[in-house]
C-alpha cells in the first residue's frame, strides 16, 4: 500500500516534471496527471500495468537518450571530435539490442495478458444490465426486472453547454459529468453490461470502473466489473466514441450503493415503473 | 567534389516550355516535384488553420466558438487534410525531386503518369474543402469515417468519398512510378543493398500504397452503395456489419501510418551520417528493419480496435503482433544513436531537426507500446492519450523529418543557402512549443478526457490553456518556414560547391547546384557512383 502510494507520487512527479511544471498539490487542474486508480479489482490492475509499462520506458528512455545526449555533448565537432569512420556495424550489439528489447517485451506481455484474460471473463455475475446508446443519451435495462432507465445529461449542464448561455460551467455541479438518471448499482457484486446501440457507434466509459466498451448497432457487447465492498460513490464517465454532435454531452453516471440499499432501491423503482405503466402505458418507455 | 561535365554541359541548353504550360503540362520530375511541395505546404496551413481553430475552442471549459456540429468537421477536416493533403504529398514531392537524382537516373519512369498523379490532387482537394460550403457542412464523423455516423451527413458525403478516391489513384500512380524508377532506372552498379535509405525507405512504401489505397477505396464505397444504392454492407439492420468497416478500414489504416513515417527514416538515415560525418551504422540492418516493420504493419490492424469486443485470442495476437513492431523501430533508433556515437556531430538545421525527431519519435513508439497493452488501452483508447502519441509520431515525426528534408535538400534545388540563423530560431520554437502542445494531452488522456470533444469538464481547462497556448506559438513559427525558403529562392546566397555540407554523400552531392533541369541525362559512371557512395 505504501509502496504502491510512493510509486503513484514518484510517477505524477516524473510525469509533472517531463511536461515541465510542478503540480500544485490541492484540487485543482494541474492535478490532473495520471491514470486513476479506481475502485474495482480491475482497474487497480490496470493503473498497476500501466504504471509498469510507464516506468520500463522511462528506464529504456534513460538508456538510449543518455546515449544520445552523452554523443551530443562529447562528439561535437566543435570539441574537436574525429569521427570514428570505421564504427560501421558490429554483429555483437546489434544481436543485444535486438534480443534484449523482445526479453522486455516479454517480461510486459505476460501481466498484460493474465490480466487480458480475466478481464474478459465475464461468467458468474450477479446481476446483468443492458446498456442501450443512443443519439445522445444511455438506456439502462435491469435484467429480471422491469426496471428501466433514461439516462441524459443534467439540465444544468445541458442549459450551460448551449451556445451563448452565458453560464459558466463552473458554476455548474459536475459540468459535462452529470446526468438526470444515474445508474444505481450495488458495490461488491459482479455486475455484467450488456451493451448495444440503436443508431450509431458509442462507447461506454468509466474510468473508476476499469471498463470501456463500444456500443455497436447489431451487437451485444459483454463487459464486467465488481466495485470493491468498501467503495460506495458516484463514478462518472464519458462516451469514447465519437457519435455526432452531442458526442461530449452524453456522460455516464455511476452510482454505488450498499447491496441493500439497491434492493430496496430496485423495489421501489420498480413499483413506481409499473403503477405508471398501469396508469399511461403509451408513456411508459419514456419515463425514467 | 568532382565536376560532371556531361551534365554541366546539357545545363547549358534547357530547353523547357515557359509560362503556365511548364507546370500544367509538366513531365520534369523537379517541375512535378515542386508542385507536390507547394501544394502540400499550402495544405499544411489550411489544416493547421483548422487546428488552431480547435484549439481555440478548446482553450478552456465552455468555450464554444463553434457550434459542436462545425466542431466535428473541423477535426475530420484537419485530420484529413494533414494526412492526405499535406503530409502524403510532401512525401511524393521529395521523392519526385530526389529519387532520380539519388539512383542517377534522368527523370521519373513515367513522366506522364507522374502529371496526371499531381493533377488529380487539386481537384481532390477542391472536393474535400469545398465539402464545407454545401448544406449540412462538411463530413463531421471523424478522420476514420466509421459507419453509421458518416452516413448522417448530407451532400458531404459522396464529395468526401469522391476526394478519397481521387486522392487513392493520385498515390497509387505516383507510387507505381517510383517502383518502376528505382527497378528500372538505377545507374549501373547501384545494386539494390547500395541504394540510399531514402530510396529503400520510399520503395517499400510504395508497395505500402499500392497495397492498402485500394482496399481504403473499396471500404468507403462499400459505405456509398449501402448509402445511396441500398446495400447493406455495414448497415446492421439489413444484415451488416458496421465492426467490419472498421476492419477494413484499420487494415489500410495502420500501414497508412507507416506510409506516413518510412520516408521519415529514410531521410533521418540520410541527415544523421552527413551531420555525424560518419557512415550510417548497420546499412543492411536497416533496410531489413525498415522491411520487417512494412510487414508487421500488416497484422497489427486490430490495435485500433481493443475496445469493440474482439475475442481474447484475436485480442492476443493483436497485442502481440503490436509489441513486435517495437523491435525493428527500437533497431532503427539504435542504428542512429550508434551512427552519431564516437561521429564529429554539428547542428545545422538538418541536424537539429534529426535529432528532435529522434527524441520525439521515441516519446510517441514508448506511448505506442504502453497503447499496445490491451489492458491498458481499454483505459488510454478513445482519450487524448491516444491524441498525444500520435502527434508525437506525426508533427515532430514525420513533420519535422519533412522540414529537415527541405533544409538539406534546399541548396542543392535552388542552388542557395538559406538564413540559416532564421532557420535555427523555426527549429527552436517548433522544438519547444510542439511539446508544450502535446505532452499535456498525455496527461490529459490519463486523467480522462476523451478525444473529439468540443467542451469538457471544468478539471481538464489548466492543462487545455497549455496546450492551446503550445499550439498557437508553434503555428505561428510555422509561417518561418515559407518565408525562409522564399527569402532562399529570391536572395540566398549562392552555393558554389556541389554539396554545402562537407559530411555529405550520395549522388545528389555529385550534381551541381542547383541541379541542372536534366540531370543524369547519361548515366553517372563507376568512378562518380564510387566517389558517391565513399565519404
Ligand atoms: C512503436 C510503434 C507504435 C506502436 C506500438 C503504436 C501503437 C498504437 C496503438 C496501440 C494505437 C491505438 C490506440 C487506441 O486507439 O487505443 C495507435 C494509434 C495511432 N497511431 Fe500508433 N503506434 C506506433 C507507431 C506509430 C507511428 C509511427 C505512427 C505514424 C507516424 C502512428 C500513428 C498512429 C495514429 C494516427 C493513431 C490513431 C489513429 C486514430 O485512432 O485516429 N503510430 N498506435
Ligand atoms: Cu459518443
Ligand atoms: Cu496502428
Amino acid at each position: 500500500m505504501k509502496r504502491a502510494r510512493l510509486g503513484r507520487l514518484l510517477g505524477t512527479l516524473a510525469l509533472a516534471f517531463a511536461g515541465g511544471s510542478m503540480p500544485a498539490w490541492g484540487k485543482s487542474g494541474w492535478d490532473e496527471l495520471n491514470m486513476m486508480h479506481g475502485v474495482t479489482n480491475v482497474s487497480t490492475r490496470i493503473y498497476a500495468l500501466h504504471m509498469m509499462a510507464f516506468w520500463v520506458c522511462v528506464c529504456i528512455a534513460a538508456v538510449v537518450f543518455g546515449v544520445m545526449i552523452w554523443s551530443l555533448i562529447f562528439h561535437r565537432q566543435s570539441r574537436g571530435a574525429v569521427p570514428d569512420v570505421s564504427l560501421t556495424h558490429s554483429t555483437k550489439v546489434e544481436v543485444v539490442w535486438t534480443a534484449v528489447p523482445v526479453l522486455i517485451l516479454v517480461g510486459m506481455a505476460v501481466p498484460a495478458a493474465r490480466l487480458l484474460v480475466k478481464i474478459n471473463n465475464n461468467t458468474d455475475s450477479q446481476l446483468s444490465i443492458r446498456v442501450t446508446g443512443f443519439q445522445w443519451g444511455w438506456r439502462y435495462q435491469y435484467v429480471g426486472s422491469n426496471v428501466s432507465i433514461i439516462s441524459k445529461l443534467s439540465e444544468s449542464s445541458t442549459a450551460a453547454s448551449m451556445m451563448h448561455s452565458g453560464i459558466s460551467p463552473t458554476s455548474v455541479p459536475h459540468y459535462l459529468l452529470s446526468v438526470d438518471h444515474q445508474l444505481v448499482v450495488p458495490v461488491g457484486e459482479k455486475i455484467r453490461l450488456l451493451i448495444t446501440s440503436i443508431d450509431v457507434i458509442h462507447s461506454w466509459w468509466v474510468p473508476d470502473l476499469g471498463v470501456k466498451k463500444d456500443a455497436i448497432p447489431g451487437y451485444i457487447n459483454q463487459a464486467s466489473f465488481t466495485i470493491a465492498p468498501n467503495k460506495p460513490g458516484t463514478y462518472r464517465g464519458q462516451c469514447t466514441e465519437l457519435c455526432g454532435r452531442g458526442h461530449a454531452y452524453m456522460p455516464i453516471v455511476v452510482h454505488a450503493v450498499t447491496p441493500a440499499a439497491f434492493e430496496a432501491w430496485l423495489k421501489q423503482k420498480s413499483a413506481a415503473q409499473s403503477e405508471a405503466a398501469a396508469h399511461a402505458p403509451a408513456a411508459a418507455a419514456a419515463s425514467s | 567534389m568532382a565536376e560532371s561535365h556531361a551534365t554541366a554541359v546539357h545545363a547549358e541548353h534547357d530547353h523547357k516550355p515557359h509560362g503556365w504550360r511548364r507546370w500544367v503540362f509538366a513531365t520534369n520530375h523537379k517541375d512535378i516535384g515542386t508542385m507536390y511541395l507547394i501544394l502540400s505546404g499550402f495544405m499544411f496551413f489550411v489544416g493547421g488553420t483548422a487546428a488552431m481553430a480547435i484549439r481555440a475552442q478548446l482553450f478552456k471549459s465552455g468555450m464554444k466558438l463553434f457550434d459542436p456540429a462545425m466542431f466535428n468537421s473541423l477535426t475530420t477536416m484537419h485530420g484529413l487534410i494533414m494526412i492526405f493533403g499535406a503530409i502524403m504529398p510532401s512525401w511524393v514531392g521529395l521523392a519526385n525531386w530526389m529519387i532520380p537524382l539519388q539512383v542517377g537516373a534522368p527523370d521519373m519512369a513515367l513522366p506522364r503518369l507522374n502529371n496526371l498523379s499531381f493533377w488529380i490532387l487539386p481537384f481532390a482537394f477542391c472536393l474535400l474543402i469545398g465539402s464545407f460550403f454545401v448544406p449540412g457542412g462538411a463530413p463531421a464523423g471523424g478522420w476514420t469515417m466509421y459507419p453509421p455516423l458518416l452516413q448522417q451527413f448530407g451532400a458531404s458525403f459522396p464529395m468526401l468519398i469522391f476526394a478519397i478516391h481521387l486522392m487513392g489513384i493520385s498515390s497509387i500512380l505516383g507510387a507505381i512510378n517510383v517502383v518502376v524508377t528505382i527497378m528500372n532506372l538505377r545507374a549501373p552498379g547501384m545494386s539494390l543493398l547500395r541504394m540510399p535509405l531514402f530510396v529503400w525507405t520510399w520503395l517499400i512504401t510504395a508497395y505500402l500504397l499500392i497495397a492498402v489505397m485500394p482496399v481504403l477505396a473499396g471500404a468507403v464505397t462499400m459505405q456509398l452503395t449501402d448509402h445511396f444504392f441500398g446495400t447493406s454492407f455495414f448497415n446492421a439492420a439489413g444484415g451488416g456489419d458496421p465492426v467490419l468497416f472498421m476492419h477494413v478500414f484499420w487494415f489500410f489504416g495502420h500501414p497508412e501510418v507507416y506510409i506516413l513515417i518510412l520516408p521519415a527514416f529514410g531521410v533521418i538515415s540520410e541527415i544523421i551520417p552527413t551531420f555525424s560525418r560518419k557512415p550510417l551504422f548497420g546499412y543492411e540492418a536497416m533496410v531489413y528493419a525498415t522491411a520487417s516493420i512494412a510487414f508487421l504493419s500488416f497484422i497489427v490492424w486490430g490495435h485500433h480496435m481493443f475496445t469493440v469486443g474482439m475475442p481474447v485470442a484475436a485480442q492476443l495476437f493483436f497485442m502481440l503482433s503490436t509489441m513486435l513492431i517495437a523491435v525493428p523501430t527500437g533497431v532503427k533508433v539504435f542504428n542512429w544513436v550508434a551512427t552519431m556515437w564516437r561521429g564529429s556531430l554539428s547542428f545545422e538545421p538538418p541536424m537539429l531537426f534529426a535529432v528532435a525527431f529522434l527524441f520525439l519519435f521515441s516519446i510517441g513508439g514508448f506511448s505506442g507500446l504502453m497503447l499496445a497493452l490491451v489492458p491498458a488501452d481499454y483505459q488510454y483508447h478513445g482519450t487524448y492519450f491516444v491524441v498525444a502519441h500520435f502527434h508525437y509520431v506525426l508533427v515532430p515525426g514525420a513533420v519535422f523529418a519533412i522540414m529537415g528534408a527541405v533544409y538539406y535538400w534546399l541548396p542543392k534545388w535552388t542552388g542557395r543557402m538559406y538564413d540559416m540563423s532564421l532557420a535555427k530560431w523555426h527549429f527552436w520554437l517548433s522544438v519547444i512549443f510542439v511539446n508544450v502542445l502535446f505532452f499535456p494531452m498525455h496527461f490529459l488522456g490519463l486523467a480522462g478526457m476523451p478525444r473529439r470533444i468540443p467542451d469538457y469538464a471544468p478539471q481538464f481547462t489548466d492543462w487545455n490553456m497549455v496546450a492551446s497556448i503550445g499550439g498557437f506559438i508553434f503555428g505561428a513559427s510555422q509561417l518561418l518556414f515559407p518565408y525562409i525558403i522564399w527569402k532562399c529562392v529570391r536572395s540566398g546566397k549562392p552555393v558554389e560547391a556541389n554539396s554545402p555540407w562537407d559530411g555529405a554523400h550520395g549522388l545528389e552531392w555529385e550534381l551541381p547546384s542547383p541541379a541542372p533541369y536534366h540531370s543524369w541525362q547519361t548515366p553517372p559512371s563507376a568512378a562518380v557512383l564510387a566517389h558517391g557512395a565513399e565519404h
